[in-house]
């Protein structure tokens, strides 16, 4: 905007004293040359132009239904957990093996069945000819630190090819327990109970050739457990236990030994 | 000078000499035309950096083979590996020995042949030395003391030793149709006769080009040196110019086999219907072209062949190979020998 | 002289070969340990954990949206369906939907992604048996594949592109045109590698009846993806659990007869195509509209746990999450990897075949260390 825009021809440029009520048309919408100053009449029909189109959009706005907002615009709404114990599967499977349904929770879709550790070949027979879960889909253990019920939970899920139905079973494990190994059930089940095994430490009984599978033989420690460092210990510490610190981080520099000088003084290589 | 020092020592010498020299450069520079032709089939270029146009290439893998450290493991049977790539490497020069090229020509006077020898057992002298090739293949695979090259090394002597049946078949077919065992002979013998080999071969033909790629092993027959599963076959542990040989060798086979595939059937140096359009490849328009000419021509065309083959085809299983070779070439060519024979009888009254 | 049978003539020794972890044709760094009698493999153990890195603890230390990027190392042959497999299953756990939009982009990088990997396993598998031109072919329309998601999201192979809530970003500009001449063009490339391949009677000899899978075992070995299909089982979880709008599109799952390594290559191969008209489809009704939901900045869940699986191209690749009241990180995640699920029936697969036709099973399984060792 230049200058020479604010100051019409027939009028001295404005000086900062000037009161402002006296030239209320330098005020409007810059660049534009001030007209004479408008009429009260003229202030007063615009005025009441802009109250009725204020008031024609409320009324438009009251007239048409408010479009509902897509769930993707509003805040998500976490999931619930439900009881699941009237699921027909949850319920066939408390008949079929006394005691083993402990506690059923549906959250998110999935329903989840809280079984005792020591039945659970049985549950997995169960629910495999029983219910024709015929397909485990995985086999994992979480580590809860401390629990009354036991450290671990190892988790079982399944599939039902007819009507795609999915259950999941936890079975809670104290630390020093060994697990049956549903091998026999499910095939599925060797490599991924040797996984569960290399990473937890839990014993699978039964199983054809428990060893460890994604670290070498010979690694002491069990990486998932929550107990290890996630930076990894010293690679002494994964093989000679009594050498080194059990599930001690890697070596800080004071704690590495200095070699000898060797005689010639030529120091270390 | 006397005429028979120049006739029987000078020119053979020279002969020698030359074809030598020529063939070591048709040689490598086969494999940069493998290399291009088959980077063109897989829509990439090749080596083009080497020179223009890549094609210093050849003359770069020589320094670099040359320069190379020449490895022999540590408890691999010295002597023997060390004769491996030498059994491997001189038959197949040694039967250049006796394949014709063209005609005779002079040279100031002089009649110059295009072969160095024309032995009149030329097929069985070609057919028995490049069979000591074989024992190359076995003792290189044995005494790299490596599993891997063991393998590859028994893979490739049962193969080459079951594909010769039927090629050597194949080849009887020929000699019931020229009757001679001379390669010049059998060339002549295409010329009386106004047709090539081929056409009442064809079936013969089929089988020899066939089982001449089983015996050079390469695609679709090379399991021997499947990259994928032996990583190298018998030459894994070869390294500098031992492994050379062992390259060198197989591209001299691809050659030989080539060359007499064109002698056996397609005429060697003639051009297409040598009687009949005699007056056109008489003609002043034509008649500079040298036979030796047709004759490469004709070897490249196979070469080609033998490359497209290459970028084209998965490689068979080892007992399929066998399979292939015993239950079905081995069959075959022997009713084609029949078939010849019976073909000649009549024929020929 | 003690009264031990002197060996005679005849005794069989069984040959013991690392198929080592450095080998070209193991497709990363898997060893198997061979019992040879000769070329007949009488015994073949897999030893893998050469490329564990530990990918499950490091997620329990990360804020969820944070752990995207290590999803893609996992299989980083096909990094978008690992994204994809995340964000799905952490929508579900925080339950949030996300906008068509969205979910249209998502299918789209997902169907690119699967032809890519698809191309890659066809490249190495065909090489593996002995056909070395179909390799530079198919990486060629790879090329053009991953030139599509640099300009997407500025990686070509370790993408990071998608977001839990839908995609990070906006469509470039010219993308769904380009992305529409690709699709155009590809069922001719397609027609190309079959012609080289398919009726080839080599090609046929090497793999019918090589590595055959009945039914029930595929089922009861934990089978997914093709090996599974290639058996007979009609079963794609695009279908069954559909995820990010798939049950909006048309498309078929091709399945097998005989379980051989011949039918999981034909599966593949009419997955390529399938996958191609998915495209078309999600190219044609793309929607308008935002391209991620309304999440807050921070996200934290509630306690609990949800599994959630997309159908990666190797098979079903799963997440199963846990987490803690107020949490923001995972406290378990567990990755369920298809390849090394499927990679156990190895020794059941090649028992009784040639050396050559391990080669051929490894290829067939089509896996990728990545996701085996996480």
């Amino acid at each position: 905007m230049s200058d020479n825009e604010k100051t019409p021809p027939d009028q001295l440029p404005d000086t900062p004293e000037k009161p402002a009520g006296a030239a209320p048309d330098a005020a409007p919408a810059g660049g534009d040359a001030p007209k004479s100053a408008p009429t009260d009449e003229e202030k007063a029909a615009k005025i009441a132009a802009a109250k009725a189109k204020a008031a024609a959009a409320k009324a438009a706005k009251e007239a048409a239904p408010e479009e509902p907002k897509q769930p993707w615009e509003t805040k998500p709404v976490t999931p619930e957990h439900e009881d699941a114990s009237a699921d027909p599967d949850v319920a066939a499977l408390a008949a079929a093996v006394d005691g083993s349904v402990l506690a059923a929770d549906r959250f998110a879709g999935d329903v989840t069945v809280t079984v005792p550790a020591d039945k659970i070949v049985d549950i997995c027979r169960a629910l495999k000819t029983g219910r024709g879960f015929k397909f485990l889909v995985d086999l994992t253990a979480i580590d809860w630190r401390e629990r009354e019920q036991g450290r671990f939970d190892v988790v079982y899920w399944m599939h039902r090819f007819d009507d795609s139905k999915r259950i999941r079973l936890l079975a809670a494990l104290p630390a020093e327990r060994s697990m049956a190994s549903v091998t026999g059930v499910w095939r599925t089940a060797n490599w991924l109970e040797r996984e569960v095994y290399d990473m937890f430490g839990i014993h699978f009984e039964g199983h054809p050739a428990l060893e460890r599978i994604l670290t070498w033989e010979g690694f002491n420690g069990h990486p998932l457990r929550k107990d290890f460092p996630v930076e990894g210990i010293d690679t002494g510490a994964a093989i000679y236990p009594d050498v080194y610190p059990p599930g001690g981080g890697p070596l800080r520099p004071e704690e590495l030994e200095q070699p000898e000088p060797k005689a010639d003084g030529k120091g270390e290589s | 000078m006397t005429d028979p020092l120049i006739r029987y020592v000078v020119v053979p010498l020279a002969q020698t000499v030359v074809i030598l020299l020529v063939l070591l450069g048709i040689v490598a520079y086969l494999t940069l035309a493998e290399r291009k032709v088959l980077a063109w089939m897989q829509v990439r270029i090749g080596p083009n950096r080497v020179g223009p146009r890549g094609l210093l290439q050849p003359i770069a893998d020589v320094f670099k083979l040359f320069a190379k450290e020449d490895l022999v493991p540590a408890k691999a049977e010295r002597f023997v590996f060390l004769l491996a790539p030498i059994l491997i490497f001189v038959p197949s020069f040694l039967v250049w020995a006796v394949i014709p090229f063209g005609e005779t020509f002079t040279v100031a006077g002089v009649p110059v042949t295009s072969f160095i020898a024309d032995i009149n057992i030329a097929i069985l002298f070609v057919l028995g030395v490049s069979s000591i090739a074989i024992y190359g293949i076995i003792l290189g695979g044995w005494a790299s003391n490596n599993k891997f090259s063991l393998m590859g090394g028994l893979r490739s002597a049962a193969q080459l030793v079951s594909y010769e049946v039927p090629l050597g078949f194949a080849v009887v077919s020929v000699l019931l149709m020229s009757g001679t065992l001379s390669l010049v002979g059998i060339v002549e013998a295409q010329r009386d006769a106004g047709i090539w080999f081929f056409i009442p071969g064809i079936l013969g033909f089929g089988i020899y080009f066939i089982c001449g790629v089983a015996e050079t092993n390469r695609n679709p027959f090379d399991l021997p040196e499947a990259e994928s599963e032996l990583v190298g076959g018998f030459h894994t542990e070869y390294s500098g110019m031992k492994f050379a040989f062992f390259f060198l060798a197989e591209y001299m086979n691809m050659l030989v086999v080539s060359s007499l595939a064109v002698i056996l059937f397609f005429g060697g140096w003639l051009p297409p219907f040598p009687n009949l359009l005699a007056g056109l490849w008489q003609s002043p328009l034509l008649s500079w072209i040298p036979p030796f000419i047709w004759y490469l021509i004709k070897v490249m065309i196979f070469i080609f062949v033998y490359i497209w083959f290459r970028g084209t085809f998965p490689r068979y299983r080892f007992d399929q190979l066998m399979a292939v070779g015993w239950k079905w070439l081995l069959p075959l060519s022997l009713a084609n020998v029949l078939l010849v024979g019976i073909g000649v009888l009549v024929l020929k009254g | 002289m003690t009264d031990q049978r002197l060996p005679s003539l005849f005794d069989v020794e069984e040959m013991e070969l690392s198929f080592g972890p450095q080998h070209p044709a193991t497709h990363g760094v898997l060893r198997v340990q061979l019992k040879l009698d000769g070329e007949k493999i009488v015994d073949a153990k897999p030893i893998i954990g050469y490329l564990h890195r530990g990918t499950e603890k490091l997620f329990e230390t990360m804020p969820f949206p944070q752990c995207i990027p290590h999803t893609d190392r996992m299989d980083y042959v096909a990094a978008a369906t690992n994204n994809q497999g995340f964000c799905v299953a952490m929508e579900k756990l925080l339950g949030i939907t996300i906008p068509p939009r969205a979910a249209y982009i998502r299918m789209m990088l997902a169907e690119l992604q699967r032809l890519a990997s698809h191309l890659v396993w066809l490249a190495t598998h065909a090489i593996d048996i002995g056909a070395i031109t179909p390799f530079f072919y198919t990486f060629r329309e790879r090329d053009a594949i991953l030139d599509l998601f640099e300009e997407y999201c500025g990686a070509r192979l370790t993408l990071n592109t998608m977001k839990i809530g839908g995609v990070p970003f906006e469509l470039p500009a010219g993308w769904t045109e380009r992305c529409s001449a690709l699709v155009d063009g590809f069922p001719a490339h397609i027609d190309e590698y079959e012609e080289l391949l398919t009726n080839n009677r080599i090609w046929k000899k090497r793999t019918i009846g090589i590595g055959v899978v009945s039914p029930e075992d595929a089922i009861d070995w934990g089978l997914t993806g093709p090996p599974l299909r290639g058996s007979g089982v009609r079963w794609d979880i695009r279908k069954v659990f559909p995820y990010d709008r798939y049950d909006e599109i048309d498309f078929e799952i091709p399945i097998g007869k005989n379980g051989d390594t011949y039918d999981r290559y034909l599966v593949r191969m009419v997955e390529m195509r399938q996958s191609v008209r998915i495209l078309r489809q999600c190219l044609d009704r793309l929607p308008a509209g935002p391209v991620i939901a309304k999440i807050p900045k921070v996200l934290r869940a509630r306690d609990g746990m949800v599994y959630g699986s997309v159908e990666a191209p190797k098979g079903e690749l799963g997440y199963f999450i846990v987490t803690t009241d107020k949490a923001t990180e995972p406290y378990r995640c567990r990755v369920r990897p298809p390849s090394f699920v499927n990679l156990q029936l190895l020794p059941d697969m090649v028992r009784g075949h040639l050396v050559a036709d391990l080669v051929a099973v490894i290829g067939t399984l089509d896996i990728v260390l990545g996701e085996i060792d996480r």
